[in-house]
């Protein structure tokens, strides 16, 4: 993470919405209501957020969720997404079992 | 560890053009490629792609995807299938997953042309089986050959959107309705044509409210939005739909590239986050390059040309070639690159309001609200003429890049210049055969011949048909205008089919005297027999 993060800002008081229950990431079945929330307990990045929730981090790495959670998340604190830093890549870039990815194929040596 | 000189990530259109361009020049290059088959997006591309014959215009995508694959072939392009390239490291080193192992591989070059994924739109019941993506829905019936769907809403009204609900028809479903929260048809008007008049009415400044349904979709909601994109309560109107598709937008997968280190800049003009490159896609990595939707959203005609870029530029980084040659090679590849960025719809235009065209024609409003031109808009435009006899009339209004048109006339009657992204003009002084080469080119099926005088009280209307089975001559039918609406009886006159047309049979219909220049698409009524 490069940016700095006010952490003092007042976001105010989370406020229930009708549409809290909406799933936002599939994978691991993740609220719109959980995300906001969330913010309020201090989750103001991709990053944080995907450690605290698990959002984007089930099968599709985020390939679906991730602008709509980063919208949500930057609504909450009445920012532009443009101003949230995407979640940080790493691999494995897709979903692997653990005994392939442990496999690796000698060559040459 | 495997070494090559150029490793490709991806097999699609950028990946595949990248390759060949590279191999060209005599590096030893591999493709991986997640998926069973290569060719990316371009084998569920059955339609015919829009440019000048450099972009290859008039072919439809999955022949374009048959020749950049022999192609690579031929050149020695080696293509892995099902390796998913798992992380891009240091020094360029790539791990793919092949089978049921890890191999490691080092390029001095590496080309990442990963492409895009689908962006999607949350509303109540969005992950109810019955919802998915236009993409998915093309792969379904394209690939796969299994109809999405039987009453399909598209949402979205972009290029994505609108060919896809075509596509949908020809595969055999019923397109309920295209809804966009925009005040305006996103995508070209030629497309949104021949959707309007097979009956497909547009829901501009609407939105899903809820997809209903317990298990699946069984239906959907929809609603009037403000200008400040807020529901208009009172305006609800259900539909019966079994199918939602989402033609919302892309998203570049450039994660690979986040993860290399590139430098990363989020911008909504490319759809996402992209890696900062220069014209010859490379990244600020010295030997990585980017090409195709992964460096900003475009479509396939661009990314082929991104890719040859990139493959020419790898070439020089690693000393194949002179500094002069890449500027000599990559030239005329940019001109072609700038002439698909022109138009109504470049991105220098994106968010306008135009009122008028490049040659000063009032643009349709109703193309944009309605998905049609009215009889009395398409008479303004210059492929529009009065003609005894019969003759070509063109109903292309936007200035987007493409000319088959020109080139397909054998008695040059169709005129374009240099400037691709002119409107047609036909030339009145030339005569007309009628031999229906330019309605078979016109990708954007906007093409029809006329012939007013067929006899003392019939005309006759020649046009593209591209749907299954085809009508037979003799049978009686309904003629559709340009809306969708039913305006009169007609029948069938000719059918021509033949190689040059690609699949785009030429149907002609007798209609009424006056109703020429109204009907503009045949519904069957009987059953073939």
């Amino acid at each position: 993470m490069s940016k700095i993060n006010n952490r003092s800002k007042n976001i105010g008081e989370f406020i229930p919405q009708s549409d809290d229950d909406l799933i936002i990431c599939r994978c691991e079945e993740i609220s719109k209501g959980e995300i906001r929330r969330a913010v309020h307990e201090g989750m103001f990045t991709m990053t944080e957020m995907r450690r605290y929730l698990r959002t984007g981090m089930g099968l599709c790495q985020g390939q679906t969720c991730g602008k709509l959670v980063k919208n949500i998340i930057a609504r909450e604190q009445g920012i532009s997404p443009l101003e949230l830093e995407a979640a940080g890549s790493r691999a494995p870039m897709r979903p692997i079992e653990m005994k392939i990815l442990g496999n690796e194929k000698r060559i040459g040596e | 560890m495997k070494r090559y000189d150029v490793i490709v990530v991806g097999a699609g259109p950028a990946g595949l053009s990248a390759a060949i361009e590279a191999a060209k020049r005599g590096l030893k290059v591999v493709v991986f490629d997640e998926n069973a088959k290569p060719g990316g997006q371009l084998f569920k591309q059955i339609h015919k792609f829009f440019g000048s014959k450099e972009h290859k215009a008039k072919i439809r995508g999955f022949n374009i995807g048959e020749q950049l694959l022999k192609e690579a072939n031929d050149i020695g392009v080696e293509v892995l299938l099902n390796a998913i390239v798992m992380g891009l490291f240091l020094d360029k080193e790539v791990t793919v997953k092949i089978g049921e192992e890890i191999v490691h591989y080092k390029g001095d070059a590496v080309i990442v042309a990963t492409g895009a994924s689908e962006n999607m739109v949350t509303f109540n019941g969005w992950t109810l089986p019955g919802v998915m993506g236009a993409g998915a829905a093309q792969t379904m019936m394209n690939l796969h050959n299994v109809k999405p769907g039987h009453k399909v809403l598209m949402l979205g009204s972009g290029n994505v959107g609108l060919v896809v609900s075509y596509q949908l028809m020809q595969a055999g479903c019923q397109v309920v309705a295209l809804v966009d929260a925009a005040p305006k048809i996103g995508g070209y008007g030629v497309h949104a044509a021949k959707v309007a008049r097979c009956g497909v009415p547009f829901y501009l400044s609407h939105t899903i409210i809820k997809a209903e349904g317990k298990e699946f979709v069984t239906g959907v909601t929809i609603a009037e939005v403000d200008r400040q994109w807020q529901i208009i309560r009172g305006t609800e109107k259900h539909l019966d739909v079994d199918t939602i598709c989402l033609a919302v937008g892309l998203s570049p997968m450039s994660q690979l590239l986040k993860m290399a280190g590139c430098e990363m800049q989020e911008n909504p003009e490319k759809g996402g986050l992209v890696p900062i490159c220069d014209k010859f896609g490379q990244t600020s990595i010295k030997g990585i390059f980017v090409a195709g939707d992964v460096s900003g959203i475009e479509e396939a005609s661009s990314a082929m040309i991104e890719g040859r870029i990139s493959g020419v530029a790898a070439a020089y980084e690693l000393g194949f070639i002179e500094g002069k040659e890449v500027e000599e090679q990559t030239e005329e590849l940019e001109k072609a690159l700038l002439s698909l960025r022109q138009g109504m719809f470049s991105p220098g235009n994106r968010g306008k309001d135009l009122a008028k065209t490049e040659e000063d024609y009032d643009l349709s409003q109703n193309l944009l609200k309605s998905g049609y031109l009215t009889d009395e808009e398409v008479l303004k435009y210059p492929g529009v003429k009065k003609m005894k006899g019969i003759h070509p009339v063109i109903e292309c209004s936007q200035n987007i890049p493409c000319n088959p048109c020109q080139d397909a006339c054998p008695k040059k009657c169709i005129k374009i210049g240099e400037k691709i992204t002119a409107l047609p003009v036909v030339d009145e002084s030339v005569s007309c055969t009628g031999c229906g080469m330019c309605v078979a080119a016109c990708s954007g099926q906007a093409i029809f011949l006329i012939n007013d005088d067929l006899d003392e009280s019939y005309a006759s209307i020649t046009l593209p048909y591209e749907f299954l089975p085809l009508p037979q001559r003799g049978m009686k039918g309904i003629a559709l205008d340009r809306s969708g609406k039913e305006v009169c009886s007609a029948e069938v006159i000719e059918i021509k089919s033949s190689s040059v047309f690609d699949h785009t049979n030429l149907l002609t219909i007798k209609v009424p005297k006056d109703m020429g220049m109204t009907a503009r698409f045949f519904k069957q009524v009987q059953e073939v027999g």
